[in-house]
């Protein structure tokens, strides 16, 4: 029977990463997500699973591991919260344009600089314009529960050892630091040496009878085929555009008005619309769950159905742009964000929904 | 069935582990639950707070504008969240960190002299289990045994010797509001 | 003597080693990491490590590594080789893990990655090319270039006061309870070359026996960015660099 547990969600990211049979995971502690490696050095994963876990000296350390690891084929992971990711970002450029595997954790803080250890959204940019240097993208997932904290390892895994390409979860504080109930996926062997071999020709593991060597590495002086390898890259981004969307949508129906909302934040608006519906008021609320690729199609649709859109945001207003962009002029789009690490509650929200469509009040 | 909780208080009182507790009865009760914390790195002496949702459906929003039910141990916390309970909603709160009394007329306001209960008790620790003892004997939302079954589940073996007294400080903190 | 009785397999007293890739290197003539790469690429045959070998190239004028030894190879971004090996290692047993740095890798950008590496005693071996400057970027400062010495960012020469002082990593790095084997060579003369080898090979065997880490700083030359010949190169090697970065094993066990 599936055992439901109780736990955070950065624990539930620790615990589903040992199930998942991930190899290692390198970190370097940061409020609000140690709970992550704290976590995985109290489980000791490496007399179990046989999975490395190490506290390396710096994000930058830690993000280099994980890229040596990958090229090997394992899957490795790390996580961080804001400052720390922003370290990382020469290491995941690397890995997407090593074209590797990787999972990459972002609890989220307000910024910018060292900022606070409150809960934020304002690394979105970052996350899904690629963050560190070149033309690249990673696979964003947005994480709304404790659920798909532990949910979000196996698929931010699996897409990333399909198109081989780094994938993130963007989390923020809010759904790190909070209990609730979860059902952690069942135990999966990490895979052999054998299967690594056969499933990941690339990798680097020493030549062992292969006759070629392999070479993982991100640099190409021939300018003519380093533009190839960028029109490769810019292939996979436009597979996994066609492939991997995924949002969920609630009261759309009959709804008049849409919210636009990512992570806990839509969860606060689902209350709000929750409130609003019992006056009468039909709100509907569009939660990308892949940030990129972003639900750029449903949200077109539904900017020909609704008479507004309210983009809610903990940040000054990023999300937004790439809802302009689907909505395209339509209908009006506005935005409602808290920064700094404030949280809006649903009273809040609805007030600047009102504030921004007057026919509401 | 939904109750919405705010816990309040000092750092080192116990707010985020009674509310730990809480929502491990929940879980134990098979409701859905949401713990959120107002965390930061304060350990003692700053002010803690953490928001339990118990419901009988799923929850949405864990972060919330208005509570039926509020635990309030210090008086920041009180004048940062009286106006926060809902009309016909509960305020219990330890008058030992209480200078001016709540003053709100449209919800059952229960002062439990935890403090004091506690030193009965001769353990200072109990403090928080008394104040959930209140909790529990004003709203119902779990059965206590839900809750001891939840302090089994959830402190390891080599404290549970303990879970008796708990037991007891939860019936002396129902006492206090029968 | 004909050319065809020159060329008979008896007649032969040198050859380009196995692993050692048949193309032109990008390397100046004179530079010293063709040499350490020859030695490389001798022992990974000799020891029979071919096929476990992984190789973590730096950023540097050793970035292309990788085109001429003939084993599996990771580039790393600038400095972080260490850690990159870190995870190599550690995720794949039994396998030589080795990288390959120059001194700005190593001891500028790199040097948190090398410490903790060392001090975490990974079982990897660093090859560590101290040529007292930045060759690849044209010939800069390096953290190792000796006082006085004309780089293009120093082109009245390095100044202790201005650009502090040349640093001796490998002294710092003997102390480490993680590293096993710590060592100064040089590979000027076939002598010194055989030492390197010899060095090299106790390195790779240390990380082979998980003995922790082992470095080889090889003293080297970069007579591109010395403006000076080869042969001059060498000798003002000898004559200056020996003097603060001087030769022989600084820890054995």
């Amino acid at each position: 029977m599936e055992e439901v547990k109780l736990m955070k969600g950065n624990e539930a990211i620790a615990h589903a990463a040992i199930r998942y049979g991930v190899d290692g995971y390198f970190g370097y502690p940061i409020t609000p997500q140690s709970e992550v490696l704290e976590t995985l050095e109290e489980e000791m994963p490496w007399e179990t699973t046989g999975m490395v876990v190490l506290q390396a000296e710096s994000e930058v350390a830690a993000i280099n591991m994980v890229y040596g690891g990958a090229a090997s084929g394992k899957a490795v992971m790390t996580s961080s919260s804001s400052p720390g990711v922003s370290l990382k970002q020469e290491g995941i450029s690397y890995i997407a344009a090593s074209e590797l595997p990787a999972l990459i954790v972002n609890v989220m803080r307000g910024g910018p600089g060292l900022g606070t250890i409150q809960p934020s959204q304002a690394d979105y940019f970052q996350a899904t314009k690629g963050g560190g240097h070149g033309d690249y993208h990673l696979i964003v997932l947005s994480p709304a529960t404790v659920q798909e904290m532990a949910d979000f390892v196996a698929l931010g895994f699996d897409l990333a050892f399909k198109y081989r390409t780094p994938a993130m979860i963007l989390a923020d504080g809010i759904v790190g630091q909070m209990m609730e109930k979860v059902v952690l996926p069942p135990f999966r062997k990490r895979r052999t040496d054998a299967e690594i071999a056969e499933q990941c020709p690339w990798a680097v593991t020493g030549k062992h009878g292969r006759g070629h060597r392999n070479v993982i590495t991100s640099l190409e002086m021939d300018s003519p085929k380093m533009e190839e390898n960028n029109h490769r890259f810019q292939r996979t981004y436009a597979e996994i555009e066609a492939n991997e969307v995924r949002y969920q949508e609630y009261y759309t129906d009959d709804a008049e008005y849409l919210i636009v909302a990512f992570g806990s934040v839509a969860r606060i608006c689902l209350k709000a619309i929750e409130d609003a519906r019992a006056a009468g008021i039909r709100i509907g609320l569009l939660r990308p769950i892949t940030l990129w690729p972003f639900p750029k199609k449903a949200i077109s649709d539904l900017a020909g159905r609704v008479k507004g859109m309210l983009v809610v945001e903990l940040n000054a207003g990023q999300m937004i742009e790439d809802v302009r962009l689907a909505v395209d002029g339509r209908v009006p789009v506005y935005h409602f964000g808290r920064m700094g690490g404030m949280i809006p509650n649903p009273a809040e929200v609805l007030d600047a929904l009102k504030t921004d469509f007057p026919e509401l009040k | 069935m939904k109750e919405e909780i705010i816990i309040a208080g000092f750092g080192g009182q116990g707010v985020l582990s009674m509310g730990k507790i809480l929502a491990y009865a929940g879980l134990m009760n098979d409701m859905e639950v949401t713990w959120m914390p107002a965390y930061g790195p304060e350990q003692r002496g700053g002010t803690a707070n953490v928001t339990v949702i118990l419901s009988d459906s799923p929850i949405s929003s864990p972060v919330l504008d208005a509570y039926d039910t509020a635990v309030i141990l210090n008086q920041q916390s009180l004048d940062k969240f009286e106006s926060k309970v809902k009309p016909g909603g509960t305020l219990i709160y330890d008058p030992s960190g209480i200078h001016h009394l709540p003053t709100r007329t449209d919800i059952t306001v229960v002062s439990v002299d935890a403090m004091q209960a506690s030193i009965e008790l001769q353990n200072s620790k109990t403090y928080n289990m008394i104040l959930l003892g209140a909790l529990l004997g004003l709203r119902h939302v779990v059965p206590v045994d839900a809750v001891i079954k939840g302090l089994r589940k959830t402190l390891p073996e080599r404290h549970h010797h303990l879970i008796p007294l708990n037991e007891q400080a939860i019936e002396k903190g129902m006492s206090l509001v029968r | 003597m004909k050319p065809e009785d020159i060329i008979k397999p008896e007649n032969k007293v040198y050859a380009r080693p196995r692993l050692l890739d048949d193309r032109n290197t990008h390397y100046c003539p004179g530079c010293s990491h063709g040499v350490v790469h020859r030695i490389i690429a001798e022992l990974i045959d000799e020891m029979g490590l071919e096929d476990k070998t992984i190789g973590v190239a730096p950023v540097g004028c050793a970035v292309f590594a990788y085109n001429y030894i003939d084993v599996d190879w990771v580039e790393a971004a600038h400095g972080r080789a260490p850690a990159v090996a870190t995870a190599l290692s550690r995720l794949n047993p039994g396998r030589l893990v080795f990288t390959y740095q120059g001194d700005g890798d190593l001891a500028a950008i790199g040097t948190a990655e090398t410490i903790h590496a060392a001090n975490r005693g990974e079982n990897i071996a660093i090859i560590f090319i101290n040529n007292a400057i930045y060759g690849m970027t044209g010939g800069q400062m390096a953290p190792t270039t000796l006082l006085g010495m004309k780089t293009a960012t120093t082109p009245y020469g390095r100044r202790a006061d201005l650009n502090g002082h040349p640093l001796r990593i490998t002294e710092l790095l003997a102390p480490l309870d993680g590293t096993c084997y710590v060592t100064r060579q040089a590979v000027h003369t076939p002598a010194a070359v055989r030492k390197t080898k010899a060095a090299i090979k106790k390195a790779f065997q240390n990380a082979l026996d998980g003995k922790g880490t082992s470095i080889v700083e090889v003293v080297s030359t970069c007579n591109s960015g010395w403006k000076m010949s080869p042969a001059k190169s060498n000798e003002w090697m000898a004559e200056h660099m020996f003097e603060r970065y001087p030769l022989g094993d600084l820890k054995n066990i």
